[in-house]
């Protein structure tokens, strides 16, 4: 009953958001994080008592053999608590600014949640598409609506991209079904169909293209820059700290169960594209003069090392992949939160013009330079347990694969430092010296990251009980 | 009270918070009080602890906190180890780091009261990660402490962050020292996969009971060598050395604490702690002593040019750490740790003897404009003095003690390697003389306003000074060769951190006379290199000119920086360009955007298709079913 209620909550306030003005939208928009989060919780303590309650089957399609099955497992509980803090993170985050029209906006966001939750718990993989497109299609409004100048052109070139995916997805789905002995879409019957190795070859691509599209990782990431630059911060946040861990999920939950050794031939392909992602993104990164496009490649960065933990596929990479996920979710929402204070004070967003926010803002700077160095890993932050457990399990699979995405961290700590230095130290300018340090709300909003880095960091056990089961179930079928 | 271990560090991880948090609450002195009140504390812990674990028959003791990682059959607890060797760093880091806090106080005055409270947050952060560093159990604790230790090494050499050539020399240190630490991590990862396991009792059980001429000596062989890479990072070896001598761009204290006596020589401990690894394999022992070597006498050439009063010290640190690096690598495992520990005390009060002197001259650096300071402050120039002696190993101070047992082990080992090791020990008096007569002998060259500011530091610069003077003299005491007679108490101290690995060492034996003879040689010559660098420099004249041949290189440091910065630093800037200009505008990119295109193009073109003429769309129906039916003919 709890999943069902996680999906509704912000489905139904969604709906209810479109029809709000003034201030109203922004108070539900909290309300209903608020009280996802305290369903996430309760799933969490369901989850550890009686996980078996936490499934839902009910009839939603019975002429096509199509079940509404949701349910959730370690990695799902986990995923499901990062949405409900993300988008809690970014209503507070956003409480006193203003958008035009923000009944529609709220809504949108609120329906993007709803998606996202329905993506991480559907066990029906009609179902998992349905979600995957709701949580998209918001999203593409979003950004044409609230976005920046070029937001038209860079939100179609963003939903050729994703479009492109998910057709080949719902192709390769209908597939499976017409495979599929009793005509049934329920992910138990999809782990079971044993195609021949010809057959999962062919059909692992169509459903990889669409999770890589989303992660993204090289070559198929050239719309997230561009709309991560474009986007409405408060979408950019939701985009790369919980939609591409859509891509990643998707490939844990479905695509190793269903076709493994489809997955395991092609694991070599895919890890040497990630590996090469890893530097490739990182040393474009290195040269950008835009701040949200440094953290976008970085993003690009992070991702592709966690795709390359999912393809190691051994116990100590799965672990590490999956609090990963959680873990560079929060901390992408920090920096994001950051970009959009900054920008919001001083309306730029290229680095050159920034420098020497420290002495006007130390606040914020000390913020900023705790979660920089959670995203480069650094040992009692968050970003390095997973970061070590995915390198290890890396080393496991390939020394030489693991030495080359290695260098990664060595260019990670390059940009990240060149980005600290561009705007927090140095001497200031007229226009940085007008920046003010955080109001209540973004002091909120930044303390909480902050005491999940910190928290994680120094004892990341319960985060990685919480996914060890996942691990098993996946460790075993591939 | 080895239970109370784990207050060692939370008690400057305390002060971090309260100064860190308090920055804008604190008066000055509440800010001192606090920042060198937990260090103190922690000393006094450090101290029982120390007097606990020198009772014959102590055993190493594990004091676990919690699970940090465990993940299927891979445990990493959160623990620390309490044995003879992280208690003798207990004490160095602790004893110098409150000698050093308490200087601060005086030295860092100027500041603002937020940025008062902020170095002090800084430099007990340091010591908490510097404490988890030695304290740790197993290799990821210590990789904690490791990459902490790096952190506010950054932090603290880009202190007064207002100044971009600070934040470089910060931001090199830090990606110099992560290139390091790759290496380190490869090596932790190559022990999950051999030992499954990284705590130390159960890696170095297991290495020692594979023994000398196993199957697996070529793993070993790997994990030693990526350790060492961590190693050469930490402690500015060859090729990672470059960042010190930058980082002297901190604050003076912090260049005493953190790039002299404590952070720098993390890499010494690490290996001294693997020495089972090392001993097993010899090949990439001779590899470590030929590195630390070949850093102690280009650092050493460096340092004969320098002028800047700190630029000296730097090379001289990298020099040092060479040798410390040479002694592991002959085996003589206890003359580095002693080494560490006589260096701890002499450099400390080097640094902190130019920090007196660069105060006084109002924060000039370079030695051309002092001279003659002697008369203006003399506490600072006996003490430098005693440092300069200490260093260079004249008979009786610290330094020879420690340094004489590097060179008597490197003669048992390759005479060769001990002539050239020699050398750069007499380099090491020449050039530590030179500094000495140019800035405290002869005239004063300033100018006159520098002239009249002249004056001695106060007590809390003073005292620090002297307590480390001292320990330059008597700090070699613990270590005396055996031929005086008598035991060497440290190596019988540290014979438990060392016996695994004994059993595989070869041994070498000296005669007492060669021992005798190597000594008065090297303290003959020693002398003989301070009086040669007397008469040079004692009436020293700021000419001005520019130096010329073997002097210019020198002075550029033989060009290491730009060597690099062509061979590494732009060609990753021109790839990255290319790939940001290149591969992904025009390629990828643009490749995407033309499919996007010629899907648009596409449906306009289809969309003319629908004419709304019956007629058309009759004939279209017509030409596809005959399509169809050839298809299906051609099938």
């Amino acid at each position: 009953m709890l999943t069902v209620l996680l999906i509704l909550i912000p489905l139904v306030t969604g709906l209810l958001a479109f029809g709000l003005k003034g201030s109203g939208p922004k108070v539900l928009g909290l309300i209903s994080s608020l009280a996802s989060l305290a369903v996430v919780a309760g799933a969490l303590f369901q989850f550890r008592a009686a996980p078996e309650t936490l499934h839902v089957t009910a009839s939603w399609i019975p002429q096509l053999g199509a079940q509404f099955n949701v349910g959730l497992d370690g990695m799902g509980v986990m995923l499901c608590l990062l949405t409900a803090i993300a988008f809690l993170l970014v209503f507070i985050t956003i409480y006193n600014r203003n958008y035009e029209n923000p009944g529609s906006f709220y809504g949108l966001m609120l329906l993007t949640q709803a998606g996202l939750v329905g993506v991480f718990t559907a066990y029906d993989a009609l179902l998992f598409y349905v979600f995957w497109e709701l949580a998209l299609i918001p999203v593409y409004f979003l950004c044409s609506m609230w976005g920046g100048e070029k937001r038209v052109p860079v939100t179609f070139k963003f939903f050729v991209y994703t479009f492109t995916g998910s057709l080949l997805m719902l192709v390769g789905i209908i597939y499976l079904y017409l495979q599929s002995p009793d005509r049934s879409f329920s992910y138990t019957t999809f782990t079971n169909l044993n195609l021949p190795v010809q057959e999962q070859s062919w059909l692992f691509w169509l459903l990889f293209v669409a999770f890589a599209i989303k992660m993204p990782i090289f070559p198929f990431h050239t719309w997230q820059p561009d709309t991560y630059e474009q986007s409405p911060t408060p979408v950019t946040m939701i985009l790369s700290g919980v939609m591409v861990k859509m891509g990643l999920f998707g490939v844990i939950r479905w695509l190793l169960p269903v076709l493994p050794q489809g997955a395991f031939m092609w694991a070599d392909v895919v890890m040497v594209l990630a590996v090469t992602g890893i530097i490739y993104a990182s040393c474009i990164a290195i040269v950008q003069q835009d701040f949200k496009r440094l953290i976008a490649y970085s993003s690009i960065a992070h991702i592709g090392l966690m795709c390359a933990a999912i393809f190691a596929n051994n116990e100590q990479s799965l672990q590490g992949i999956q609090i990963q996920m959680f873990n560079h979710g929060i901390n992408i929402i920090g920096l994001w939160i950051v970009v959009e204070i900054i920008q919001s004070r001083l309306q730029v967003k290229n680095m050159d013009q920034l420098g020497g926010i420290a002495q006007y803002a130390p606040r914020m700077s000390i913020f900023l330079v705790i979660i920089a160095l959670a995203n480069i890993a650094l040992p009692l932050t968050n970003g390095f347990v997973g970061e070590f457990l995915m390198f290890s399990g890396l080393f496991q699979y390939n020394i030489w694969l693991m030495a080359v995405a290695g260098l990664g961290i060595i260019l990670a700590a390059v940009y990240t430092l060149n980005m600290l230095q561009k705007v927090i130290f140095g001497e200031g300018n007229a226009l940085t010296a007008t920046t003010t340090d955080l109001q209540n709300s973004e002091l909120l909003a930044l303390s909480l990251v902050v005491i999940v880095i910190l928290v994680l960091g120094v004892y990341p056990k319960p985060m990685l009980d919480l996914v060890g089961s996942t691990t098993e179930i996946v460790n075993k079928v591939f | 009270m080895i239970n109370l271990v784990w207050l060692v560090p939370v008690l400057p991880l305390l002060g971090f918070l309260i100064n860190g948090l308090g920055r804008r609450y604190l008066s000055k002195s509440q800010v001192g009080i606090v920042g060198s009140g937990v260090i103190l504390a922690a000393f006094a812990v450090s101290v029982m602890i120390f007097l606990e674990v020198r009772q014959p028959g102590f055993s190493t003791q594990v004091v676990t906190l919690f699970d940090f990682i465990s993940v299927g059959s891979l445990h990493i607890p959160f623990a620390f180890q309490v044995d003879q060797l992280s208690a003798l760093f207990l004490l160095i880091i602790t004893g110098v780091g409150s000698l050093i806090h308490i200087y601060s106080t005086s030295y860092m005055h100027d500041e603002s009261n937020e940025g008062f409270a902020r170095y002090f947050a800084y430099l007990n952060l340091f010591v908490f990660s510097m404490l988890l560093l030695v304290l740790g159990a197993n290799y990821v604790l210590m990789f904690i402490g490791w990459e902490g230790v790096g952190l506010c090494s950054y932090l603290l050499i880009g202190f007064w962050f207002k100044n971009t050539s600070f934040n470089k020399a910060a931001k090199k240190a830090f990606v110099m020292n992560r290139i390091g630490d790759l290496g380190f991590l490869m090596g932790i990862f190559g022990m999950v996969v051999m030992f499954k396991s990284v705590t130390f009792s159960e890696v170095f059980s297991k290495t020692a009971g594979l023994g000398a001429h196993s199957n697996y000596s070529v793993q070993i062989a790997i994990i030693a060598t990526l350790l060492f890479i961590g190693a050469m990072g930490k402690s500015a070896q060859i090729p990672l050395y470059t960042w010190l001598p930058d980082a002297m761009a901190g604050p003076t204290p912090v260049s005493a604490l953190i790039h002299a006596a404590t952070m720098v020589t993390a890499g010494i401990y690490m290996v001294a702690r693997s020495n089972v690894l090392y001993t097993l394999a010899p090949q990439i022992q001779t590899v470590v002593a030929v590195i630390g070597l070949a850093t102690a006498l280009l650092a050493a050439f460096i340092a004969l040019a320098q002028n800047d009063i700190k630029k000296v010290l730097a090379y001289s640190t990298v020099s040092q750490l060479g040798y410390m690096f040479l002694a592991l690598g002959v085996g003589a495992y206890t003359a580095a740790v002693f080494h560490v520990m006589t260096h701890a005390f002499f450099k400390a009060l080097l640094f902190l003897g130019s920090g007196s002197v660069i105060h006084a001259m109002g924060g000039e650096q370079d030695i051309r404009k002092m001279g003659g300071l002697k008369k203006f402050m003399p506490v600072t120039n006996w003490t430098f003095l005693v440092g300069c002696l200490a260093i260079s190993g004249i008979p009786g101070f610290s330094g020879f003690f420690s340094k004489d047992e590097i060179l008597a082990h490197t003669f048992a080992d390759n005479k060769i390697m001990y002539i050239l090791a020699l050398a750069g020990a007499l380099m090491t008096a020449f050039y530590m003389f030179r500094l000495y007569y140019i800035t405290f002998c002869g005239s004063f060259r300033g100018t006159h306003e520098q002239e009249h500011h002249l004056h001695e530091s106060p007590a809390a610069v003073t005292i620090p000074l002297v307590i480390l003077a001292v320990l330059s003299i008597v700090g070699g005491y613990v270590g005396l060769p055996e031929v005086f007679g008598v035991k060497h108490w440290l190596a019988e101290y540290l014979s438990p951190i060392f016996a695994p690995s004994a059993p595989f060492a070869e041994a070498h034996h000296l005669e007492h006379s060669m021992e005798w003879l190597l000594m008065g040689i090297s303290s003959i010559l020693v002398i003989v290199f301070i009086f040669l660098a007397r008469s040079k420099y004692i009436r020293y004249e700021n000419t001005g000119r520019e130096a010329t041949g073997l002097t210019k290189v020198l002075e550029n440091k033989w060009y290491v920086d730009e060597l690099y910065d062509a061979v590494i630093v732009k060609p990753l800037g021109m790839l990255s360009r290319f790939f940001r200009d290149g591969l992904e505008k025009a390629g990828i990119d643009r490749l995407v955007n033309g499919v996007g295109r010629g899907v648009t193009w596409g449906s306009q073109q289809a969309r003319r298709l629908q004419n709304g003429q019956v007629g058309f769309y009759v004939f279209a129906m017509v030409i596809g079913i005959i399509v169809l039916f050839v298809i299906g003919l051609l099938l």
